[in-house]
């Protein structure tokens, strides 16, 4: 198994009152409420706790980014990338990831993670996102273009790390005159490139087609095995069986020495549920144009004001859903043996602290998830045979795959 | 029944079905729905009717108008118009531009200077405001950017009910759509506007509501400004969906100055 640690890095300190006033605590919620003397504070808690993570016994740092979000104080994944880069000597730093189709020069974004991959000697796992809707509305990108930049982006990264330069590329979205960066990964042919989500069909089935590890970002278990199910038919079509190395799974899970202090800790995950931040208005999630057209009746309720976001489900409900795991050591491995069993993946994520969960407390979930929670896991993982796409050392792309290996796409065969 | 027996019918152009609302007797009008599309024949084309044979296209990508995927700016948009307007036969008409569809007007008549010989435009965007910005429909929802356009927020539910159905919905939803394909950045203008729009030669009245709160009055002011001869009609009290609000005076005044009056 690959088991990574990650958090949201959640800007914990600003008026809450300011935000309720407003009701909304994403977008528009004025930066005027930032703190710069916290965010620098709560920006060194998080070094601390990243490295006592690989101490601990992680296999991976996860990282992502948000934008105009107290949520999340990475705007940028490859600032926190290029620092562990340096600061670790061992974890994947596992991006994931970043948002495509808000960049304008993925050029630009291939040489930067080639630097994070040749400085981190090899240990970068670039993960690509479409971004979320709020995400293209903070930085002006157009989202009815979303996927097609989300693609042609990634064709052109994919080109820019394996055909040797000078090339030109004149796209639909991207025009580049000379692409020849000078530095390319250390990792050949490329990278490993994981793709997250939680609801978007195409992505799912793009991932598969790909070959690409589909990480599920905190779904139920009844969702988590439909859409494997719809990624392993969509792999099957590709000339391939998918398995676990394929599976990724992100899950809230705090532990602490007492049941009860997990439990208050653990509450904080509804923080960004819309409890306290994350208040965003339905439209900003998803744009006109965003989704595909299957979404259209959706959208028409969301933008005709008849749709509203539900309220998250109750802590409690969440805590029986699993959706959240807070307890003992012993108690959250009951309960991801569970998850394991059910879902299978090979690839574990640990959002272990979120919201206004101290310093303090949040090493010493480090510590304990290190200690007993991780070893159970991965006893847990060779008796289900969860092979991690390290261990099984698959092929890091379909286009990567020796043909010998692949079986003649569906309805495609060869005469 | 009304009067101006209107038909629908379906044209093509760049390779497009587009779909065009006609009624009416007399010289031809053309007008250009806004940007939440075509809201079926309204009050206003009935008026008009009396006097033209009014013609409503839905722009393509509205309406039931095909889209073009490869459209990606309102110049588009207005480049496919040409071809509307010959397979409609309307080598020459006067035109109201709503909105976003005085935007589109006044992209035509940059592309063909002679295609119009008397043009409104009503609350048009298009140009940049000299001051304040034209109100962002992706930062809020469908209703609360209808509201806004009319003076009296209560005219929304007196124009289209307490309850929108969702068909209405639905056509809302593929109109936002286009508009985020076409116009969203720079948002519901063109930089090059300034500098091409004393090239339109045809005599043009903007009319502006003095309470639009979706297209500020400096862009009718800007474009008077710019265009030789333009003349401004600013109305009190009145919003951004006029026609809407006022459909008899907005049809009187259109009547006047199409007739020649100034």
């Amino acid at each position: 198994m690959h088991l990574m640690y990650f958090t949201e890095q959640p800007m914990s300190a600003y008026p809450e009152e300011e935000g309720r006033k407003l009701g909304y605590t994403a977008l528009i919620f004025s930066n005027r409420y930032f703190d710069p003397v916290a965010a620098s504070r709560l920006y060194q808690e998080r070094l601390d706790e990243y490295r006592l993570a690989e101490q601990c016994g992680f296999d991976g740092i996860m990282l992502n980014e948000h934008h105009n979000a107290p949520f999340c104080m990475q705007a940028k994944c490859n600032i926190f990338a290029s620092i562990l880069a340096a600061m670790t000597r061992r974890v994947k730093i596992v991006l994931l990831g970043n948002p495509l189709p808000i960049s304008d020069n993925p050029v630009r974004l291939a040489e930067e993670l080639a630097m994070i991959d040749l400085i981190s000697q090899g240990r970068l796992v670039s993960g690509f996102v479409r971004g979320g809707g709020t995400e293209s509305l903070a930085t002006n990108a157009n989202p009815a273009y979303n996927r097609e930049r989300f693609e042609e982006a990634h064709d052109l990264i994919i080109k820019t790390w394996t055909v040797p330069g000078p090339f030109r590329w004149e796209g639909n979205h991207y025009h580049l005159r000379v692409v020849n960066p000078w530095v390319v990964p250390l990792q050949k042919p490329h990278p490993r490139i994981w793709i997250p989500g939680v609801s978007s069909r195409e992505t799912i089935v793009w991932a598969a087609e790909h070959r690409y590890p589909y990480l599920i970002l905190n779904a139920s278990i009844e969702d988590c095995k439909n859409i494997w199910k719809l990624y392993d038919e969509s792999a099957e079509r590709a000339g391939y069986t998918a398995g676990p190395e394929q599976r990724g799974y992100l899950i809230r899970c705090h532990v602490a020495q007492s049941e009860e202090k997990a439990l208050r800790n653990a509450r904080e995950f509804m923080w960004m549920q819309g409890e306290f931040t994350g208040i965003l208005d339905p439209v900003w999630a998803a744009p006109s144009g965003y989704l595909g057209p299957w979404a259209r009746k959706f959208l028409s309720e969301t933008h005709g004001g008849v749709y509203q976001k539900k309220p998250a489900p109750s802590f409690e409900r969440q805590l029986r859903a699993m959706s959240i795991i807070a307890g003992t050591p012993k108690q959250a491995v009951e309960k991801l043996r569970i998850l394991l069993e059910e879902t299978r993946p090979s690839i574990l994520a640990f959002w272990a602290n979120d919201g206004k969960v101290n310093h303090e407390d949040s090493k010493a979930c480090i510590r304990l998830l290190g200690e007993e929670v991780l070893p159970a896991v991965r006893e847990i993982g060779d008796r289900l045979g969860l092979k991690s796409p390290f261990e099984a050392n698959t092929p890091v792309s379909l286009a990567a795959t020796p043909a010998s290996e692949l079986r003649p796409r569906a309805g495609n065969a060869v005469a | 029944m009304s009067s101006g027996n209107p038909s629908e019918r379906f044209v093509e152009a760049a390779g497009l079905k587009v779909e065009v609302m006609s009624g009416g007797s007399g010289r031809p009008l053309l007008v250009m729905h806004h940007d939440i599309g075509n809201q079926g024949w309204i009050p206003f084309y009935e008026e008009l009717a009396r006097d033209f044979t009014v013609f409503v296209p839905s722009h393509p990508g509205y309406g039931k108008s095909a889209r073009p995927d490869w459209a990606r700016n309102v110049r588009d948009i207005a480049i496919v118009y040409q071809s509307i307007l010959g397979a409609l036969g309307l080598e020459r008409t006067a035109v109201v531009g709503l909105g976003f569809g005085g935007w589109i007007a006044a992209e035509i008549a940059l592309g063909c200077p002679h295609r119009f010989d008397r043009m409104v435009l009503v609350g048009s965007a298009g140009i940049q405001p000299a001051s304040g910005e034209i109100f962002d429909q992706f930062i809020v929802n469908t209703i609360d950017y209808l509201r806004a356009g009319f003076a009296n927020p209560d005219d929304l539910e007196k124009t289209y009910g307490a309850n929108i159905d969702a068909a209405r919905l639905e056509a809302w939803e593929i109109a936002r759509e286009m508009t985020t394909r076409i116009a969203w950045k720079p948002y519901m203008f063109d930089q090059a506007m300034p500098y091409l729009a004393p090239t339109i030669s045809a005599p043009l009245m903007l009319v502006h509501g003095r309470e639009d709160r979706i297209v500020p009055l400096s862009c009718s002011e800007r474009y008077a400004s710019l265009v030789p001869g333009a003349k401004l009609n600013v109305l009190d009290g009145a919003g951004h969906f006029i026609e809407a609000e006022r459909p008899n005076e907005l049809a009187a005044i259109v009547k006047g100055f199409v007739a020649g009056g100034r």
